[in-house]
């Protein structure tokens, strides 16, 4: 008896620890690095040199599409049903629609929203959503300009990469049970992907990153004061708290050197300036999310939906994809300058679902590799 | 210092590793030896310039006294003297008189003709600390990521260090490190508290033997590792921390550079959760 188990033992252990050296994805030097605090401080960006060529290399923005004439007649006097980009060179719109179906659509082609029979109609969801997306890229690149998006600015392509969904979306997430003797598992202890593996909460965009009014410190659970003076916030809004900078961190590709120096996380004066672009970030994701995103959600047919019947939403990762600047910060705007500015106030309507397109579905979330 | 009348039986020449007799003395009760005189060396000149290192810094605080090391762009080339230089030449003496004092007590126990087992285990402390300094910003590719002198200056940087990887204590070799100081401590705690009972029965009844001893650990957990076992136990314990503590620092980076919670995907992704 003894025998038998230090043999299972032993191959045990040795399966084991097989999975651990081979599958547990480690990495080696050379290292490619960046100092982002004072020296001896071990504020750090840490990557390898061939993961950060990777990362590069996955990221690289697209060649902009030529110039077109601004000349000619206007594309609202050409093409009918043009509401957003009306104002253009019906040359100048033709290469936005050209450039849009190969950031978003480029298997699917024209068709992924144009009806064939008729491209000025309505008729496809796809088409609907496009438009507002239109605007909401025109917003990012006017109102968030200044705070978080700068120069760089974005398209359809930082958060699509030639997918009609992008990669890295986020749906609201059941509380689940956790068996028998608990009613509810306050959404932790699974090793969420969300989270980096970690058992923190799951759930933390719900919680962060849905609605503007979220209040000014939701994130904040470090007391502002030597000793308590409030009852202070419970473990689990610092669990929570945790559980959103991981996925930040995750989602940029960094650690959470690149904004705080971690002696006091929540001290200002010692934390970098991207603590003050990611502070921004939150903001206009919140704002995203709220006035683009959820109103979309009778827009898209039920296959796109999360399985709480919610829109697909926006987070860090949706235009970062791992990258500390989406697309190595390469200027994407420039050369597309009707996108960068609203042209046209309204918000247009978008129509109830009504034509899900067979075969396709919605992907279920996928971790950010960093 | 007085000198306790069979001491001298014991202070013998030779075993000396180098310098043969030239520093083969005593001042008082401290052998010195060769590396006792390196040692010193090393120590004055480094407590000297992280004196100086202090003097040209900001405050002498001495909480907040900080002697980093250079910006990561110098790489393993030498930095100047007030850019980490100074930080560099202190690691270096500090390397040179723990080395120093680990050669010292192997000439005194070449001496006494007893084994190595202290030297070795001090070893191990100084593995720990090169491993830190030398050897893991050596494959990180820049001295600047060694941690700095300083009293707060260094659990800043073990902080943020340990937040470079999102969560440290998903290290496994932390884990283990961890695990085994605590276990040091919880064997040093009982294996003092039982030699002690065992030398202080109560009023009356007699100092008790090792067999007692035995017998207390059998009777609680059906095993006594025996009087000698539970010295082997203690130092494998206390190296055993002090050599994953190396570990646990030395992969973090060089062979793993994303958070360590996602270090466990290995574990999640084994084909027998179906």
């Amino acid at each position: 008896m003894k025998t038998i188990l230090a043999v299972v033992g032993g191959a045990l252990a040795l399966f084991l620890t097989i999975a651990m050296f081979g599958g547990a994805g480690w990495t080696h030097p050379p290292m490619a690095v960046k100092q982002t605090g004072f020296r001896g401080t071990g504020m750090d960006l840490i990557r390898t040199r061939a993961g950060n060529e990777a990362l590069s290399e996955a990221n690289r923005a697209p060649a902009p599409a030529d110039p077109a004439d601004a000349g000619g007649d206007k594309a609202s006097a050409v093409y009918e049903n043009v509401q957003v980009l009306g104002d253009l060179s019906a040359e100048q719109f033709n290469r936005v629609m050209v450039s849009m179906t190969e950031w978003v659509a480029p298997q699917q082609g024209c068709t992924y929203c144009h009806s064939t029979e008729n491209m000025a109609s309505d008729e496809l969801y796809q088409k609907r959503v496009a438009r507002r997306m239109l605007q909401m890229t025109q917003y990012i690149n006017a109102s968030w300009k200044e705070n978080h998006v700068h120069e760089a600015g974005v398209t359809c392509y930082t958060c699509h990469r030639g997918n009609p969904v992008p990669a890295n979306i986020w749906f609201d997430r059941p509380v689940q049970g956790a068996g028998r003797f608990i009613p509810r598992n306050n959404s932790q202890n699974l090793a969420s992907a969300e989270v980096g593996n970690t058992s923190l909460p799951y759930d933390v965009y719900q919680a962060f990153y849905q609605h503007k009014e979220t209040s000014e410190d939701a994130v904040r659970v470090n007391a502002t004061t030597a000793l308590p003076e409030t009852k202070g916030k419970p473990i689990q809004d610092a669990e929570k708290t945790f559980a959103i900078m991981i996925s930040m961190s995750q989602s940029l590709g960094v650690n959470c050197t690149f904004c705080h120096n971690t002696r006091s996380v929540a001290q200002w004066d010692t934390s970098t300036p991207n603590r003050v672009h990611a502070w921004y970030g939150i903001r206009m994701v919140r704002d995203l999310n709220q006035d683009y995103m959820t109103p979309l959600t009778s827009t898209f047919p039920t296959n796109r939906l999360g399985v709480l019947g919610d829109a697909p939403k926006i987070n860090c990762a949706t235009c970062h994809n791992g990258a500390n600047k989406p697309l190595n910060g390469a200027n994407v705007i420039g050369p597309y300058p009707e996108l960068s500015h609203p042209t046209i106030e309204a918000s247009l309507p978008t129509g109830e679902a009504k034509d899900p397109i067979p075969g396709t579905q919605t992907p279920a979330l996928k971790p950010t590799k960093p | 210092m007085a000198m306790l009348s069979f001491e001298r039986k014991y202070r013998i020449r030779g075993g000396t590793l180098l310098g043969g007799d030239l520093f083969d003395f005593w001042v008082g009760p401290f052998f010195v030896g060769f590396f006792g005189v390196v040692g010193l060396f090393f120590t004055v000149l480094g407590t000297a310039l992280v004196i100086y290192g202090a003097a040209i810094g900001p405050t002498w605080n001495v909480w907040q006294i900080n002697i980093a090391p250079p910006d990561i762009s110098y790489g393993l080339k030498l930095a100047p003297l007030k850019e980490g230089g100074l930080w560099q030449i202190i690691t270096f003496c500090a390397l040179g008189s723990f080395v120093s004092w680990a050669l010292r007590e192997v000439e005194i126990c070449r001496k006494l003709g007893i084994g190595y087992h202290v030297p070795a285990a001090f070893g191990m402390a100084i593995f720990a600390y090169f491993t830190l300094v030398v050897i893991r910003p050596f494959l990180m590719g820049a001295w600047g990521y060694g941690f700095p002198y300083g009293i707060l200056s260094h659990l800043d940087w073990v902080s943020n260090t340990g937040y470079q990887y999102l969560h440290f204590h998903y290290n496994p070799a932390h884990m283990l490190a961890v695990t085994f100081f605590f276990t040091t401590t919880l064997a040093l705690a009982m294996h003092g508290g039982l030699i002690l009972s065992a030398t202080n029965p109560a009023k009356g009844e007699t100092v008790k033997t090792p067999e007692h001893e035995d017998t207390f650990f059998r009777d609680t957990i059906g095993y006594s590792i025996g009087t000698l076992g539970v010295h082997r136990l203690g130092l494998f314990l206390a190296l055993a921390a002090g050599f994953w503590s190396a570990v646990c620092i030395v992969i973090s980076g060089p062979f793993w550079t994303q958070g360590w919670p996602q270090w466990w995907g290995w574990w999640l992704n084994l084909p027998v959760w179906g």
